[in-house]
């Protein structure tokens, strides 16, 4: 089981990763103690049936190893969130990309820890491939946005480790009042 | 501090660049992937990944390239990272932790030995069953 609600926010962001999006938007929303996260992608999609079945921990759209029977990422998100008085829905259409969306009830005994987010910000922009992941980041009437693109263009990549240490520091200044 | 433009974003970027530049840095370069799936993430390879940044910085080491991919098959043993240094076998680690991380940066990348407690050549039971 995830640690922390970003740990969740990382699984399902590299979810669209893997069904080949070129583009992830995402919403980060706090406020009145509650955490509302919105995730879409233009990945490959799932069709009705298979959008059931993601929710079954016994399921695994994986085809990279074969003979695995499990898929624990959004099992473990519907039961964490469905605990801490918050709520999951999925929607998805083959070919045109996924739509997750989930949310805490921050003052809930059972929510558990928000997690390191500038660290998770900066997880989903390091896998390889040319995609856009765009973060809208709302908290208490502030907010900010950064797009991994202005990220690649100001720093010239995200794959050298000095690069990454600047994303770094410039994703957790983000997060200062 | 307070929150950075990127304006500031890219005046560092600047300024780092000079001071490597000036140094006689390898073109070798040394490639560090860690797992960043479901099994991944549980078992804390942001954590890893987070401790690999700050070592790396801390050592004074620029010739790496940090990326990530989903599960590699090593569940039972994540967080997993694959190091490849040219030179040397490209080995999978298992249950690379914060403090096993540093071992790899201190061990594996400066001085080209492996750290045989930790390296994995076998993927989870229920694949190859």
């Amino acid at each position: 089981m995830h640690f922390a609600v970003s740990d969740f926010l990382s699984d399902i962001a590299q979810n669209s990763i893997e069904a080949g999006s070129s583009s992830v938007m995402i919403e980060y929303i706090e406020g009145d103690g509650r955490l509302e996260v919105y995730i879409s992608d233009n990945g490959k999609g799932m069709d009705a049936e298979t959008v059931e079945r993601v929710k079954d921990p016994f399921y695994t759209g994986g085809h990279k190893h074969d003979g695995r029977k499990v898929g624990l990422g959004i099992p473990f998100l519907i039961q964490a969130a469905e605990a801490a008085g918050g709520g999951f829905e999925i929607k998805s259409e083959p070919g045109y990309g996924t739509s997750v969306y989930f949310s805490f009830d921050l003052t809930h005994i059972d929510c558990p820890p928000r997690g390191n987010l500038p660290s998770a910000f900066l997880s989903m922009m390091l896998f390889p491939g040319d995609y856009e992941l765009g973060i809208r980041r709302k908290k208490d009437g502030s907010e900010y946005s950064v797009q991994r693109s202005e990220l690649v263009e100001t720093l010239g990549n995200l794959e050298d480790v000095d690069s990454i240490l600047l994303a770094r520091q410039y994703l957790t200044s983000l997060e200062e009042e | 501090m307070g929150k950075m433009t990127l304006e500031e974003l890219r005046k560092l970027r600047e300024e780092k660049k000079k001071i490597v530049e000036k140094r006689d840095v390898s073109d070798k370069n040394v490639m560090i992937i860690v797992g960043m799936g479901t099994c991944g993430i549980a078992a804390g390879a942001k954590q890893t990944l987070d401790a690999f940044l700050d070592e790396l910085d801390k050592r004074d080491i620029h010739n790496v390239v940090v990326k990530q991919t989903g599960c590699m098959g090593f569940c039972a043993n994540e967080p997993t990272v694959e190091v490849k240094k040219p030179g040397m076998p490209d080995i999978v680690y298992g249950r690379v932790d914060d403090k096993i991380a540093r071992k790899i940066v201190d061990r594996h990348i400066i001085q080209s030995r492996l750290v045989n407690e930790h390296v994995f050549d076998k993927p989870s039971t229920d694949i190859v069953g």
